[in-house]
């Protein structure tokens, strides 16, 4: 076998790891039930869920609630199975967070309460938001 | 009035630069194609179509940019990108905010590198085929902004489009010729110098990846297998520098402007950029190799086009909206995705399949790279450079892959992996430790002849002083973590070992010193990368013990923001700080100006002074002057005090309040000390738009002269004055009238504050007129005189003091990383200098040198 074969050979070899590590590695868009069952089995992975904020028949967001100092809140999101679940962000309230029309959030279920690492907004986007007046 | 000439013109010059490219392609290929005189007549028909459509290109960048400056906002593109009140340095940002702008700004790089090479190319064996390429790539550009609807199919989403066109607005109904009296301005993030420059340099970049690709095709389709090889060098040098300084630049502009606390997010978007910049050096690595030995030819060839097919999908994963919610700053979706498919199928398979039918003539050799051999080891260092951008791209293309599976009938679920930045962290960094490693061992292979022997006594110094190094440095920076060691080690041998080969060059032939002083940049970028990044320290860690969150949280996170009240100094980790209040920028006066001195207008541009302003003896406005600033931006001023020497900076952190955009907008604010950033971002201020909750209304009575708690502040009425006008109310005071201002102090820890509050008798009506000092939440109103107890009766209404929820991250050793790019940079321009005069004919002879030469010593060692 000639040298360069070989160097091929682990090539494909560095490139198939690779692939392992990422699909190892890479999270999972599921709802608050499978989350909640995942964080019960036992599974510590972070997982992403969909959802929207809760919001009554006018409108108003529900369930936002801030920390008094300031420096997180909670909220109620619904996610796509129409589960409403408490989510606890350790960070201030983003601007934009009460406009957004769906929400992603990264973390996992610490008890009855899912912990978000990271929240992903997709807000209305411009064209649609603004009012010519 | 509705400016239709301009925006007519516009979509006319898009339309002619459409059909000239496609024209000037046309003529291109047969003159390409063609062996006679009439490839020459051809060939200059293409030239005055490539021309032409040069001058439609700047057409379109006129009209548009002619629309923005003057307020246009009867256009969709001037009303949504900009406003009255966006300074003119940025409404050239505002150009190139939109999907349109942007594209118009890589055409119009495309035609100036087109017209370098027309001009340039002086034996014009390549004009043709090259430009060609260009044309044929032109073409699909301008049909991203052509904005032509066809039957069901629209082509391309143009700029020119009026807003009545785009918007179903109900006031087009009543009067179509409506335009907005102002536009819903510049997203507040972009409004940094760093937008100015950023992107130009960046699409530079990406349009200069063209010229290798054009190149290479140019050689396989006139079966010029080899010599191809010999222009496309210092294009691929000068676009990996370009590239090399967009990314960094948009990573510096990410570290001022965003607010996620580095320079490096691992979003699609930038890694959309670093994938093909990474295989775009590797190729230049294997051209080296050919250019030296005839070897890695075929391996050129690929990474080449691989660089301009990574290009087409970053564009594609960028602009089609398919990265959906896994990036957080793609472009918005203008249904371009199919076009955009098309054009980056196209070029790849159009690639792959001319590369295919002439795989078999491509000449090869037969050569093996001995392990001793210079070229192995470039070859590995390529081979290492491609698996790095691999292991990007998997993960980042994974929306692709859902996509995919979906349009099959399936269903997946997978999601980028949670932690982005630790999971790229855990692979690119033993890449990095690789290719720091191997650039540094690869040039000491200079003498084609080396063998076991040489190499331990050439590699023997350089290995103590790294380890004497690393050693130093591990103790004195206090380096446990043992990657960060093997990092830092690896990095500090890249530079030891370039560097002595640098000075060897620079005594022989100063001219070749590129690669050293390249791969000295980059290792200088990765121990930056090391400290800034590995090292960063959260200082605004809360240690109050606040109970952090009521309700049934399970257990205390660990908070990394502090809350700052107004004028309360706060003790955070290793400085104390004091939050002095929220300040303004006022055009024509240096530094900043409270807020307090300010009454905002109507019109977001211009404010009243409500005092006199004086800054190092000179008065720069007094009260009842009309100041010009911008309404949105507030810098909130902190002064922090070492705890460890006492020393003292103010930081000014801006916020943006700005309903368009959502709230609120923040921007840092950083301290930079030489081995050191200090770097802080607003999180939170209180919301002025919101109803403030007054509380209920507190009655005391005292006295002039008496001393009494407000607040939990010292205050003192000083006294009663008849006034003859009202502050702030417009009230017209009759001879039978009566209005009294109490003037009570208010001594705050940092300030005293005046409160007003007046009392009015007007037609026998009695009316109270309340004084209120927002920053210390302090209202009062003065509700009745009692002549006869000589008394006066206060209301007082109490609410939030104002404060700021900021973060603030230490990084070490950043500026180690942003003068590695620097001296990158000017490594990359040394290397494409070389390489232009070698084209030039100049330079170094031919390296193609036959066997025999080969065995001796190299007179002029070729570095990459």
């Amino acid at each position: 076998m000639k040298k360069s074969h070989l160097f091929g050979i682990l090539i494909i070899a560095a490139c198939i790891t690779i692939i392992m590590a990422t699909a190892g590695d890479a999270s999972t868009y599921v709802s608050f039930g499978e989350a909640q069952q995942l964080s019960t089995n036992g599974k510590a992975n972070k997982v992403h869920v969909v959802g929207q904020l809760k919001k009554s028949t006018e409108g108003e967001i529900l369930g936002l609630e801030p920390s008094s100092d300031k420096l997180s809140f909670s909220f109620v999101m619904v996610d796509h199975n129409n589960k409403e679940q408490k989510v606890f962000y350790k960070e201030p309230m983003p601007a934009d967070f009460t406009r957004s029309e769906q929400v992603v959030v990264i973390g996992s279920y610490r008890d009855n309460i899912f912990v978000a690492d990271q929240i992903l907004m997709k807000c209305p986007s411009k064209y649609q938001e603004k009012e010519v007046s | 009035m509705i400016h239709t000439f301009i925006g007519n013109a516009g979509h006319f010059f898009v339309v002619a630069s459409f059909i000239t490219s496609l024209v000037a392609a046309y003529a291109y290929i047969q003159a390409a194609n063609l062996h006679n005189l009439n490839a020459q007549s051809w060939r200059r028909y293409a030239r005055g179509a490539f021309y032409l459509h040069g001058l439609m290109v700047v057409g379109v960048v006129f009209s548009l940019f002619y629309i923005i400056y003057n307020h246009y906002f009867e256009y969709h593109y001037a009303w949504s990108h900009s406003s009255l009140s966006l300074p003119t340095h940025y409404m050239i940002s505002c150009f190139w905010e939109g999907q349109e702008g942007s594209f118009l700004l890589w055409i119009f790089w495309h035609v100036v590198l087109g017209l370098t090479l027309i001009q340039t190319n002086k034996d014009k064996q390549w004009e043709a085929p090259v430009m060609a390429v260009f044309a044929l790539v032109q073409a699909f550009l301008a049909s991203m902004i052509l904005g032509v609807v066809i039957g069901d199919v629209k082509i391309g989403s143009s700029p020119f489009m009026l807003l009545r066109d785009v918007m179903d607005a109900p006031v087009f109904a009543l009067n179509p010729d409506y335009v907005p009296a102002d536009g819903t301005g510049l997203n507040p993030l972009l409004q940094n110098y760093w937008m100015v420059i950023h992107p130009p340099v960046l699409f530079l970049g990406y349009a200069t990846t063209l010229v290798p690709f054009a190149f290479c095709i140019a050689g396989l389709w006139k079966k010029k297998y080899e010599s191809w090889v010999k222009p496309t060098l210092p294009w691929a040098i000068f676009s990996a520098a370009i590239l090399g300084t967009g990314i960094v630049m948009g990573a510096y502009w990410a570290y001022e402007t965003l607010n996620f606390g580095g320079y490096w997010n691992w979003d699609p978007v930038e890694n959309a950029v670093y994938v093909p910049w990474l295989v775009l050096i590797a190729g230049i690595h294997t051209m080296v190799i050919f250019k030296n030995n005839n070897t890695a030819l075929k391996t050129s060839i690929v990474l080449v086009i691989a660089t301009f097919v990574l290009v087409l999908y970053g564009t594609f994963l960028t602009r089609s909206g398919i990265l959906g919610d896994t990036s957080v700053h793609a472009f918005t979706d203008l249904g371009l995705s199919g076009q955009l498919m098309i054009y980056m199928f196209f070029f790849t398979l159009g690639a792959i399949v001319l590369a295919a039918t002439r795989w078999k003539e491509i000449p090869t050799s037969d050569k093996e790279a001995s392990a001793y051999s210079r070229e192995f080891w470039i070859f590995i260092g390529a081979t290492t450079l491609c698996l790095m951008s691999f292991q990007v791209l998997v993960p980042t293309s994974i929306p692709v892959y859902n996509a995919l599976v979906e349009a099959f009938g399936g269903i997946s679920n997978v999601a980028p992996p949670a932690d982005q930045v630790a999971f790229y962290t855990k692979f690119q960094l033993w890449f990095a430790v690789a290719v720091a490693l191997l650039s540094g061992t690869g040039q000491f292979f200079f003498w084609k002849k080396m063998d076991k022997e040489k190499l331990k006594n050439e590699l023997a110094l350089p290995l103590v002083v790294t380890l004497l190094l690393s050693a130093v440095i591990i103790v004195v920076a206090k380096i446990t973590e043992p990657v960060y060691m093997v990092l830092l080690t690896a990095g500090l041998y890249s530079i030891v070992s370039n560097g002595s080969v640098l000075v060897r060059l620079a005594k022989a032939k100063v001219r070749l010193v590129g690669g050293s002083v390249a791969h000295i940049g980059i290792a200088m970028m990765l121990i930056g990368v090391l400290f800034s990044a590995g090292y960063s320290k959260v200082v605004s860690q809360n240690t109050t013990g606040m109970l952090i969150f009521k309700g049934d949280v399970p257990e205390q996170e660990n908070v990394d923001n502090v809350l700052v009240w107004l004028n309360d100094p706060y003790e955070m980790q290793d400085y104390s700080l004091l939050y002095k209040g929220q300040r303004k920028e006022v055009e024509g006066v240096p530094g900043y100006v409270d807020k307090k001195l300010l009454q905002p207008t109507e019109d977001p541009r211009m404010a009243v002074a409500v005092g006199n302003f004086e800054k190092d003896g000179k008065k720069y406005f007094s009260k009842g002057d009309s100041v010009k600033y911008i309404a949105e931006n507030t810098f909130h001023e902190i002064e922090f005090t070492s705890r460890a020497n006492g020393s003292q900076f103010t930081l000014y952190p801006r916020s943006q309040v700005n309903a368009e955009m959502g709230g609120l907008a923040a921007s840092p604010d950083i301290h930079h000390e030489l081995t050191r950033d200090l770097y802080t971002h607003v999180k939170a201020i209180p919301n002025e738009e919101d109803e403030k909750d007054w509380g209920e209304t507190k009655e005391m009575n005292v006295k002039i002269g008496e001393r009494f708690f407000l607040n939990d502040y010292v205050a003192v009425l000083e006294g009663i004055k008849k006034v003859n006008q009202v502050a702030g109310a417009d009230v017209d005071l009759g001879p039978e009238d009566l209005a009294v201002e109490a003037q009570i102090k208010v001594f705050g820890k940092q300030e005293d504050y005046m409160l007003t509050p007046t009392y009015i008798i007007r037609d026998r009506m009695v009316g109270q007129i309340p004084s209120t000092a927002n920053e210390i939440g302090l209202r009062v109103t003065l509700l009745n005189i009692s002549p006869e107890t000589n008394s006066f009766t206060l209301g007082v209404n109490t609410t939030q003091k104002d404060y700021i929820v900021f973060s603030a991250i230490e990084k070490p050793g950043i500026n180690i990383l942003w003068a590695g790019t620097i001296i990158m940079v000017i490594g990359f321009g040394i290397a494409a200098y070389r390489r232009y005069k070698d084209v030039k004919g100049d330079g170094e002879e031919n390296n193609k040198n036959d066997d025999k030469k080969r065995l001796k010593p190299r007179k002029n060692p070729v570095v990459a």
